[in-house]
């Protein structure tokens, strides 16, 4: 889509389809000779590993479908009756619960390595709001889906989120009996929930034809930062990224694969073998693992509303980030401070999960008290949840808009080519003793 | 430098998984012991005796109370089943099983005159409950429900540790708890006895309250393998059924899963051989 085609139809049937829907020319252009940077590095996989997650989900869930029933009375025993009764049902529908936990973790990898190689920066800001269009549709369909086996979590899990829209002034009780289609989450949430749990994922595989194109308008972003500017920085994308990714993916497809086969249960929760009952609450609600940072900023805010802003503030954080992040280099190879504060980002993030797995109040260190400050124990969870979030926030509203303003960058290299030899990272004292490398 | 940082990152990142994935369960009941089971690690598989032995104690003393609705007779007769013979690959054909259905009665509507009616079960049905509804099994049962046991080993956080742990873990309540009536203390049972306990509540005894009164008995059921028939025997037999009851595709998941992984592993390395040969003469 980018470039001038190189495609040479060979035979003539080709020649006959060329002319009239460049269909194989696309798919070369896209695939076969699009040019990708020499010096990706293995973070750069997990675009394609993600490709095969919406793939695995889509067909899994095709399959799933022909067997389920949605409907209150018999959803459970119709997920059973799919893991005892139908062939290999079980398989499919362990791929299917454990490869929603895949694509989160590859879909976390892969927003990571843009975050931390400014895969976001001009001209790249479409092709990552598109990403994040798509991050969210997978939020929306991962909860849903998880509603569908109509388990007690399924069941009060639903109860919880949809009960969250139902904290915003005036219209909160209207969007919640909305989105219900009645009184409480009932027969007509869960047909409504399966409706939509089959549109998104149609949904996520168009806005990533979207996503691939406005990647191939602008080229990938490289390790280095620095965009391609001759033939010797570049690679066809087939065989060199193709066998690449390849490897990656059947690396990725073992660790897909001990989960299916040896811990299929265990990212899941054990009340969810229990049949949905709204007489019976559960002890603990917890949302699935890739929720949880995101149930600690809620839990997080004292006041119900400004928890439901400040966890959906945490997201739109991500849409607005191409524009917060003021500095002129791309990749954090070069920028030592920013490196430090992203991986405490990141750290940071693995701590809102493990404080949105545990109980507010529970200590964080042995079974002392402190003191309280303000409502709760300073020793809880909810306060170490506090100060995650606001360094979640400020890394994104301070850090990276006056770090790009005032730190003091190495210099970045003039092509991809020249530093691919030397790598620059594990030699910073040489790339600064060269300054004829800087352009 | 970068790379370790990057590897305390994974780390964290993989430990905060692991750590938010139990559940915590509220109260403070005491951890399960972790028993030795046939079906752990990755070549687990059914003790098939223990499996019948564990039917015999679901049929004599935990059916009275408890439905197991999920689960069908043709079930035991299937591969990695209590009853599985490899003389009838069909379980509908397996004698065990026929014999075992016959046993238990089912409701049925009788196709000549459309009355409801009575009939012995064919290996095709499903395992009756022993209550017509939920309302008669809490009136038989001082108010409480007895879980249904299909999916119990699932269902619970430790699985089939819990329910070993919970049959055979009854105490007599320590002094200063005030046992309601139809009550048993069970330090392994989920709960909050803070509320029941008159001593200072530093020292609230762990677990809670169960409607269940303890189930075993020693020679409650006579094991026909000549297996002595202990509490923790019956415990341990009985907990192992309910995994199966739960999970009978264990064994099927395990094999495949190992062919899986074999094919998989040596599928990474011709590729990335492949991705060695096609970059050989590439920097990067």
């Amino acid at each position: 889509m980018s470039g001038h085609s190189t495609y040479q139809p060979k035979t003539g049937i080709e020649r006959w389809l060329d002319a009239r829907l460049p269909i194989v020319r696309l798919g070369y252009d896209s695939f076969v000779d699009y040019p990708t940077p020499r010096n990706l590095n293995y973070w750069w996989t997990f675009g394609g590993i993600l490709s095969l997650c919406l793939a695995s989900q889509l067909i899994t869930g095709i399959i799933l479908v022909m067997h389920y029933t949605p409907s209150a009375d018999h959803a459970f025993a119709s997920v059973e009756h799919i893991m005892r009764d139908v062939n290999y049902g079980w398989l499919i529908r362990y791929m299917h619960a454990n490869g929603a936990s895949m694509f989160f973790i590859a879909v976390y990898v892969h927003m990571l390595r843009g975050l931390y190689y400014g895969s976001y920066k001009a001209p790249r800001e479409v092709l990552w709001i598109l990403g994040c269009v798509i991050y969210l549709l997978m939020m929306a369909t991962a909860f849903m889906g998880y509603v569908l086996p109509w388990g007690q979590m399924s069941f009060h899990g639903a109860v919880v989120i949809t009960n969250l829209f139902g904290a915003l002034p005036i219209v909160g009780p209207s969007i919640t009996t909305w989105l219900w289609g009645g009184f409480a989450v009932d027969n007509a949430t869960l047909n409504r929930f399966f409706s939509l749990h089959y549109l998104l994922p149609f949904m996520i595989a168009g806005v990533v034809i979207l996503h691939i194109w406005a990647l191939h308008v602008v080229g990938q972003n490289n390790p280095t930062g620095v965009e391609p500017k001759s033939k010797a920085d570049t690679l066809p994308f087939t065989p060199y990224a193709t066998v690449k990714d390849a490897f990656a993916m059947s690396v990725f497809m073992i660790l897909f694969a001990v989960f299916v086969f040896y811990l299929p249960n265990a990212l899941g929760h054990a009340d969810n073998y229990v049949e949905a009952n709204p007489l019976v609450t559960p002890s603990h609600i917890v949302p699935e693992w890739y929720f949880l940072p995101f149930y600690a900023i809620l839990r997080a805010v004292p006041d119900k509303l400004m928890g439901v802003l400040a966890m959906f503030g945490a997201i739109a954080c991500l849409f607005a980030l191409p524009w917060l992040d003021t500095s002129k280099v791309r990749s954090m190879r070069y920028r030592p401070t920013a490196k430090l504060y992203f991986l405490i980002f990141v750290v940071v993030c693995c701590i809102l999960g493990l404080c949105g797995a545990k109980l507010p109040d529970d200590p964080v260190l042995g079974h002392f008290k402190t003191f309280t400050l303000i409502d709760s124990d300073l020793n809880s969870f909810v306060w170490l949840s506090r100060f995650a979030s606001l360094y979640y926030f400020a890394f994104f509203l301070v850090i990276l808009p006056v770090l790009g303003l005032v730190e003091k960058t190495l210099p970045v290299p003039d092509s991809i080519a020249s530093p691919a030899l030397s790598h620059p990272a594990a030699a910073p004292a040489e790339a600064t003793a060269a300054p004829e490398m800087k352009g | 430098m970068l790379r370790k940082l990057f590897a305390i990152a994974a780390v964290a990142g993989l430990l905060t998984v692991g750590a938010s994935a139990p559940a915590l369960a509220a109260g403070h009941a005491l951890e399960p012991e972790k028993i030795h089971w046939s079906f752990e690690g990755p070549f687990g598989k059914f003790d098939q005796a223990q499996l019948q032995r564990g039917y015999k104690v679901y049929r004599e003393v935990c059916s009275a109370c408890h439905s197991m609705k999920l689960v069908s007779f043709r079930n035991l007769g299937d591969k990695g089943g209590p009853f599985y013979n490899d003389k009838y690959p069909n379980s509908n054909d397996n004698p065990w099983v026929k014999a075992i259905a016959k046993e238990f009665e089912v409701a049925d509507i009788d196709s000549e005159t459309g009355d409801a009616i009575k009939r012995p079960a064919t290996s095709a049905d499903r395992f009756p409950s022993p209550f017509p509804n939920e309302a008669a099994a809490r009136a038989s049962n001082g108010g409480a429900l007895p879980p249904d046991m299909s999916l119990l080993a699932k269902a619970r956080e430790g699985g089939p540790d819990y329910i070993h742990a919970i049959v055979t873990g009854y105490k007599d309540a320590p002094a200063g708890l005030k046992v309601g009536p139809g009550q048993h203390y069970n330090p392994y049972m989920a709960g909050d006895l803070t509320s029941y306990w008159s001593g200072s509540h530093e020292h609230v005894p762990p677990g809670g309250f169960i409607a269940m009164a303890p189930p075993l008995k020693a020679g409650l059921v006579t094991f026909d393998d000549g297996t002595p028939s202990t509490i923790d025997q019956q415990a341990k037999d009985v907990s192992a059924f309910l995994m199966w009851a739960a999970e009978p595709k264990l064994e099927e998941r395990k094999q495949t899963g190992f062919a899986v992984l074999i094919y998989l592993i040596l599928f990474a390395g011709l590729l990335y051989a492949a991705y060695r040969q096609v970059w050989k003469n590439e920097s990067h």
